[in-house]
């Protein structure tokens, strides 16, 4: 591997004693640690690195940061490790690195979608909904597919990501966004103060401007800057309250302060070692933000401005500087400004031919007699006409700017450097609703009216030099701290040595460029679009630079239009002869620059995607074989298969257990809140349905409750433990939901009931034993309590000992057969449990899951909050108009109860459904119709919610809820099937197996 | 993401509370003697105003306490924070932005 051809043999920040291999569209090129793919790429003489997204024209490196629209690789890593549109201009160089050019078939140099180039016209501004429009069926079948697979950046990894990624949450007075010489010097001031600082840097390195050009442009204190910088980092290095992020891009400014950063740990290697996360993604609550993101460069708008070998003036500066890298020897230089003469009369000191083409007729004479003193050619009133050179620019046409009709005069040339001006990057403050005012003088937003605690330093507030941009940080480090509470005087700043600051005469495109040239002038390099594309908008109607920038989609990449949006702007401004402000600016969000979706998962994937929780008897069920289901986060057993079972056959076998001799269930997900206090019967009485305050100690009660619209909301079976003392029990689900419920009553409606409620759902184990045998089953372990019917009749409970145990037996039934719910606190739930399963042995007890707990429940029409109801059913509605009281005045939801609306005859009422057929067995969720045959659609006049294949009745069984249900027993209705004829069904009631409830009562 | 001042447990994430909505809609001592109209006034009619919202905020993921709150819709601004049973703080309801809707 030899040298790259383009690496000066002196100066930059690599390393030259760590070469690096790197492989690039599958050739092997050498680089050095501290390069960036980008620099090692241009190193090696390499300017084609890419094809653009809509003409897939040949496309190279523009900027050398975090704004580069062009340069975007895939960068392979192996294991899966797949990432698309990463920027080369911030990748840094890595031994064995791996990437590829993206949106180019079948490769980088030839590419066959090049023709979209010549077909232009094609796409112009809105191309979306003007070409393929017709025939109307092509859109979804031919144009959709064929554009996608033909635009598009970058391909999604296909396979699993192995990489971990972290959160974490931090707290701090002063965040700083940036590390260049602002950002350092906002920092120095409020760590000073005391304040908790951050400083954040995207870089690998703390310095910005000063690691590149800015250390051969000034001296700080009579020496070169570095001095200064290692300084004022080991200043701060030192200070115990100020931590240095580097390698973090702060990304996004939110409401009150709080603010994205992306940290990477292990990404700037193959991959990023053991223990260690890829990224890490920061949430900081900050007291005070201060934005010092510096300055952004913008390009000249002028036709085939995007040759490869085209860059911004300033990417070349940092090239050079910063990574020895000269990206050509016969270089042209156009531009509008001064902020380029500097780095023209270094380019020609380092070996190359440079000529400056200014657009303006006059140039500061110091400026000019500067540059032409270090063999700088300058041409002035000059502007660019176009470009030739395929895969690298091989000539510029330049044409004087006030000649009538002179040709333009091509001038050979392997680079050319552009500078339209340089803006503030504003995106942080104005994602966070800070207001922007226009600079004439800048021809650029400032700052200016921050919303929330923010404010900008250096570059990002409009400073043009580094004496200004240090003083300017120093100040904002000091007022953030003073405005979080910490007495600062801004420090005094260093002397520094420079030339003047540069000025600019605007030049937003060059001009003709957005109505007759046909020669493409990019604004937006990402996505394509050119002057003319915004002109074109503009005579199409479209003046809101919102609706602009969506129908020509400038702005909208990758790259968020960072050096693009502004002259997008300025050229708007011009067709519609505006000043630029009165255009105003598209709405800054966030990111602000793309973020790995795994770094805003985070930990949170796989098992930690949500807390599973699991019962005292779980790894008993997992022991025997059961299939688990998930009920809210609850893992609850839904059936026990034995040998060769299916889900089907153990449900049948199960529920037979329980209808013919005992069956038993981990009920222990049920919620359960422990309500006490003297108040508790009162405060049960507003929030169910039916009475409490009479209810004895020692029995239960089931309860409905409603919201306050009438609808159900949940239900269970509510014990009085002591006249001022319940055990309330709630659906699975409606735990959680329940509790915020009965305290949000408690706190704001009814503060003055002296009531506490407690969630005590993990406390307590709940073994359900059922079955006309359950008795005998309990009997030999139960201490303290007689079991015997007049004894502990139905919806009573007793306090006792089980197996040895303390525990509160409940005589409630869910099955309907004779049943005990025994509650043992949680850390006894499979001692209890086992030992009934033993005892229930010579009784033939059958362990039972979920789907048999439906089965049996639905045999006897018990509703399921959620199933059977949806938020849209009423007590009346399910045919339990019995639990509604008639005597109490008022409780939760009674007064909706009785508007118009609930009591119209044709709702939808709970009931059974009988199939014509026993052996079929219809879907839940299934629509209801009364006429087969009408055409669709359909009048649906009802849905299934629940629906099994009954054991004990020999054939299926459903429940409905069917629009004046009640009034239709007997009637036959129809389940339209999405293969095969109607389903025929007899309307029953719901209650299919007891309905007298003698099995309860024994 | 606001930063929500809970009165029992200090500033925290918006993530750790749940909004209950309009607050200072007290339930009608007697539902009954209300008609349709009036009931579904009380039930689902909310203001929706452009300037100072009071609200009622739960920290579900904290103390598990109801409080009031009142924030500036259009600026995400908190103003004050006040318990339950409260009225707003004088110089907030009487603000010439707090009754209007937009």
């Amino acid at each position: 591997m030899a040298e790259g051809v383009a690496r000066l043999e002196r100066g930059g920040r690599i390393d030259r004693a760590k070469p690096l291999r790197f492989r690039f569209d599958g050739r092997e090129y050498l680089g050095y640690a501290g390069d960036t793919l980008a620099s090692a790429l241009l190193a090696n003489g390499v300017h084609l690195v890419g094809r653009s997204f809509k003409y897939h024209r040949p496309r190279g490196i523009l900027t050398a940061g975090a704004e580069e629209p062009n340069a975007l690789v895939r960068v392979e890593r192996g294991d899966g490790r797949s990432d698309p549109n990463t920027r080369a201009t911030t990748l840094p160089l890595f031994n064995d690195l791996e990437a590829f050019p993206q949106n180019c078939r079948p490769g980088l140099a030839f590419d066959l979608l090049a023709v979209n180039g010549l077909l232009a016209p094609l796409f112009p501004a809105g191309f979306y909904y003007k070409t393929f429009m017709w025939p109307p069926a092509f859109w979804k079948r031919i144009y959709e597919p064929r554009i996608r697979a033909a635009a598009g950046l970058g391909e999604a990894p296909r396979r699993p990501d192995p990489d971990r990624y972290l959160h974490r949450f931090a707290h701090c007075e002063v965040l700083i966004a940036g590390g260049g010489p602002a950002g350092i010097a906002a920092a120095l001031a409020a760590t000073r103060a005391g304040a908790r600082v951050i400083l954040a840097e995207a870089q690998p390195a703390f310095g910005g401007w000063l690691l590149g050009e800015g250390a051969v442009r000034a001296r700080i204190g009579g020496e070169a800057p570095d001095a200064w910088l290692a300084e004022a980092l080991a200043e701060l290095r030192a200070a115990p309250n100020c931590r240095l992020l580097p390698r973090t891009t702060v990304f996004g400014c939110y409401d009150h302060n709080l603010v994205g950063l992306l940290e990477d740990v292990g990404d700037h290697r193959l991959a990023p070692g053991e223990g260690r996360p890829r990224h890490r993604l920061w949430k900081v609550r900050a007291t005070e933000v201060v934005v010092a993101a510096g300055m952004i460069e913008r390009p000249l708008v002028f036709p085939a401005n995007d040759r490869p070998g085209i860059m911004l003036a300033g990417a070349a500066a940092t090239y050079l500087h910063r990574y020895a890298v000269l990206p050509g020897r016969e270089i042209v230089v156009v531009t509008n400004n001064d902020s380029v003469y500097g780095l023209a009369g270094d380019l020609a000191e380092a070996g190359a031919r440079v000529t400056v083409a200014d657009s303006r007729r006059r140039v500061p004479e110091a400026v000019a007699t500067a540059a032409r003193a270090r063999g700088v050619a300058l041409l002035t009133g000059v502007l660019p006409a176009g470009s030739e050179g395929r895969r690298r620019v091989r000539q510029i046409h330049l044409r004087p700017r006030d000649a009538g009709i002179t040709l333009p005069v091509p001038h050979a040339c392997d680079l050319v450097l552009m500078s339209g001006g340089w803006h503030p990057d504003l995106a942080l403050f104005a994602q966070a609703r800070g207001g922007l005012r226009w600079d004439g003088d800048l021809a650029a937003f400032l700052p200016d009216r921050a919303h929330w605690p923010m404010r900008c330093a250096g570059g990002a507030n409009g400073t043009r030099s580094l004496a200004e941009a240090i003083a300017d940080g120093l100040r904002a480090g000091a007022a953030a701290a003073r405005a979080a509470g910490f007495s600062a005087e801004p420090p005094t700043p260093p002397p520094v040595e420079e030339g003047p600051a540069w000025t600019l005469e605007p030049l937003w495109c060059v001009p003709g460029c957005s109505t007759r040239e046909r020669a493409k002038a990019f604004v937006d390099f990402q996505q394509d679009v050119t002057a003319r594309d915004l002109g074109l908008a503009l005579r199409e109607g479209y003046e809101s630079i919102e609706h602009v920038k969506r129908y020509t989609t400038t702005g909208m990449g990758t790259d968020q239009g960072k050096t693009g949006n502004l002259n997008a702007l300025g050229i708007v401004a011009g067709e519609r002869g505006l000043p630029v402000a009165a255009v105003g600016v598209t709405t800054f969000r966030q990111p602000w620059t793309p973020v790995p979706f795994g770094a805003l998962v985070g930990p949170h994937r796989g098992a930690l995607f949500d807390p599973v929780r699991r019962t005292p008897m779980h790894r008993w069920a997992e022991a025997a074989g059961a299939v688990f289901e998930d009920v809210g986060q609850w893992k609850r057993a839904r059936y026990f298969p034995r040998e060769g079972e299916d889900m089907a056959a153990a449900v049948q076998r199960e529920a037979r257990a329980v209808r013919e001799a005992c069956g038993m269930l981990d009920a222990s997900t049920l919620g359960k809140i422990d309500i006490r206090g003297p108040d508790a019967a009162e405060f049960l009485n507003r929030v169910y349905t039916n009475a409490w305050t009479k209810l004895a100690v020692g029995a239960c009660r089931y309860g409905l409750m409603l919201g306050e619209d009438g609808m159900v909301f949940d239900d269970g079976v509510t014990a009085r433990l002591a006249e001022d003392h319940f055990h309330m029990t709630t659906t699975t689900g409606g735990a959680a939901r329940v509790l915020a419920w009965l305290e949000n009553w408690l706190q704001t409606e009814w503060p003055e009931l002296r009531v506490w409620c407690t969630s005590v759902t993990e406390q307590w184990a709940t073994v359900t034993v059922t079955g006309p045998r359950a008795r005998e089953v309990l009997r030999p372990l139960v201490e303290e309590v007689d079991l015997g019917p007049a004894a502990f009749p139905h919806m009573t409970f007793r306090t006792g000992r089980v197996a040895g145990v303390p525990a509160r037996i409940f005589r409630i039934s869910f099955t309907g057969e004779l049943s005990f719910e025994v509650n043992v606190p949680a850390g006894y739930g499979l001692h209890v449990w086992e030992a009934l399963v033993e005892a229930g042995r010579p009784h033939g007890l059958t362990v039972y899951g979920t789907e048999t707990m439906h089965l049996l429940r639905a045999e006897k029409g018990y509703i399921i909050v959620g199933q059977d109801t949806d938020g849209t059913v009423t007590p009346f509605d399910l045919g339990m108009g019995w639990i509604v009281s008639r005597k109490k005045r008022d409780f939760v939801g009674r007064r909706s109860l009785f508007r118009s609306d609930l009591q119209r005859p044709d709702r939808k009422q709970l009931v059974g459904l009988l199939t014509e057929d026993p052996a079929r067995v219809l879907e839940e969720g299934a629509q209801i119709v009364e006429d087969p045959n009408e055409p669709v659609p359909m009048r649906m006049i009802g849905h299934v919610t629940s629906s099994y294949m009954s054991p004990t009745l020999g054939r299926s069984i459903a429940l409905a809820l069917v629009a004046g249900g009640r009034e239709r027993g007997g009637q036959r209705l129809w389940v339209p099937q999405l293969d095969g004829p109607p389903v025929a069904v007899e309307v029953t009631s719901p209650v299919f197996y007891d309905p007298a409830g003698e099995r309860l009562h024994v | 993401m606001l930063r929500i001042p809970c009165p029992f447990c200090g500033p925290r994430a918006e993530i750790e509370f749940r909004c209950g909505g309009e607050a200072h809609i007290r339930r009608p001592p007697d539902p009954e003697a209300l008609s349709d109209a009036e009931w579904a006034d009380y039930l689902f009619m909310r203001r929706n105003p452009k300037g100072i919202h009071f609200e009622r905020w739960f920290h579900a993921h904290g103390c598990q306490r109801w409080f009031n709150l009142a924030r500036h819709t259009v600026s995400d601004r908190i103003l004050a924070v006040y318990p339950m049973g409260e009225g707003p703080p004088a110089e907030l309801s009487a603000a010439p932005e707090a009754g209007a809707d937009g």
